[in-house]
């Protein structure tokens, strides 16, 4: 049985093979309906409209169909049952589960006690996996993986979506820049993992010296509850506003992505430049996880 | 004739008659392998306690002797995290009949509890920690979170 819990069980192989078979899925759009009579639970253990509404739109494409606990809350759930519980007694009504808890580790906490795959649909600040893939595929869509480079930009200490991109470009050839403030910086352990890994990774604190030298750059939001106050967080904050002035020397194949929503990093005037790509990435959503669906239920 | 060892240490540490002695541990190191082994001030168990004894191997050590009991092996495993050089020698009728070497596992299982509150292993669930050992650190399965100092402090 095959469960998709966290990127850093995937290799550069199964990356490429589960990209491919999403741009296939693209190009085909819902062409078959391959999990016709399929149900898959969407258990979402905390709110998450985007995501859930993503691997449901997949999942309807498919010819599947979602069974979803609406409000955890209210639910036996939430009445001391464990996840362990839950997930045994849920496997024997779904094909599937997809998964979104609050604590890191519930996704392989879930796939040790059920008897259906298991997705991770984002555990925590852990783990989120389809996340990473639409954000390589989107890369994929506009330039090799190999010999590039990335810069990945804003919280770089608590971003999830920053530290699982970063460990998948690690099967690439890549550069990676990062850039953020000095109270956001990634975590050591991550960094000293990526360079063990082999990556460069060049760090920043300002934005103008490295967006010049890059092919992608990935924004990620500055949450406002990370600053003492607000005059220290909007410091920040407009340092890393990115504007049609911040673009006019880039490379001309750069690709700006952003996992959404923002919060004024990227300025509503960038949405109609080349380089921006971040609803396209979000559409990406899709085909990418018809594949993880395809990939654990076929 | 050649001063016996008693007399060195001054009887320091009685011979025992069945148990376990637990020598070599890094000196400061016993009252934290008394912790881990679950035995505190209210034991009804005969214990010997040294610290910082001379030692041949290293610097200073301590040694703990406990009667009647016999560590298992995941005693053994939680031993080895605090004091890798420990040598624990299963006693019967004052004789050594068992020497074993402590060596820390790859994986500990139920042992350490995740310093990390956000951790799925931390909740009621019914799992027990899982930790890989990676250079000397401990790497949660569950959460990705690393242990790397302060040992003693998670051992369960
Ligand atoms: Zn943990």
């Amino acid at each position: 049985m095959r469960h998709i819990i966290s990127i850093k069980d995937f290799g550069r192989d199964e990356i490429d093979a589960l990209l491919e078979k999403a741009a296939k899925i693209q190009k085909l759009g819902s062409y078959k309906r391959t999990l016709e009579g399929k149900l898959v639970a969407l258990l979402f253990f905390e709110p998450s409209t985007r995501t859930r509404m993503s691997f449901t739109s997949a999942l309807a494409r498919l010819g599947g169909d979602p069974i979803t606990v609406d409000s955890v809350e209210g639910s036996s759930i939430s009445k001391g049952e464990t996840l362990a519980d839950t997930v045994r007694v849920v496997s024997s009504y779904v094909d599937a589960i997809v998964l979104r808890h609050p604590k890191e580790g519930a996704a392989l906490l879930a796939s040790e006690f059920a008897s259906v795959p298991v997705i991770n649909a984002g555990d925590g600040a852990g783990q989120h996996p389809s996340q990473t893939l639409l954000d390589l595929f989107t890369i994929k869509e506009n330039m090799p993986l190999d010999g590039i480079d990335v810069g990945l930009l804003g919280d770089l200490r608590y971003g999830r979506t920053a530290h699982s991109l970063s460990y998948a470009l690690s099967n690439y050839d890549v550069r990676l820049h990062t850039i953020a403030p000095k109270s956001l910086e990634m975590p050591a352990g991550h960094m000293s993992e990526l360079k063990k890994r082999g990556v460069e990774v060049i760090e920043h604190q300002g934005l103008e010296e490295v967006i010049n030298d890059l092919d992608v750059l990935y924004a990620t939001r500055i949450q406002r509850e990370r600053f003492p106050d607000s005059a220290s967080y909007s410091r920040v904050a407009n340092t890393y506003r990115i504007t049609p002035d911040t673009l006019k020397d880039v490379r001309e194949n750069l690709i700006l992505l952003h996992p959404l929503p923002r919060a004024g990093e990227i300025s509503p005037e960038v949405d109609a430049l080349p380089y921006a790509k971040y609803f396209r990435q979000a559409q990406n959503g899709i085909p990418v996880r018809m594949a993880m669906l395809e990939e654990v239920m076929l | 004739m050649s001063t016996p060892d008693f007399a060195k240490h001054g009887l320091l540490i009685s011979p025992i008659e069945n148990g376990t002695v637990i020598d070599h541990i890094k000196s400061g190191e016993a009252l934290n392998v008394l912790r881990i082994l679950g035995i505190t001030g209210t034991t009804d168990k005969s214990l010997s306690i040294a610290t910082n004894v001379q030692s041949s191997i290293s610097e200073k050590k301590d040694i703990v002797k406990i009667s009647n009991m016999e560590l298992s092996k995941d005693d053994v495993n939680k031993i080895a995290l605090i004091a890798p050089n420990a040598t624990i020698n299963i006693i019967r009728n004052y004789c050594v009949i068992e020497k074993i070497g402590v060596k820390i596992p790859d994986l500990l299982m139920g042992v350490i509890i995740c310093s990390n509150p956000g951790c799925i292993s931390n909740s009621n669930e019914p799992i027990d920690s899982k930790f890989e050992v990676v250079d000397g650190n401990l790497h949660c399965l569950y959460c990705d979170n690393i242990i790397s100092s302060d040992i003693a402090n998670h051992i369960i």
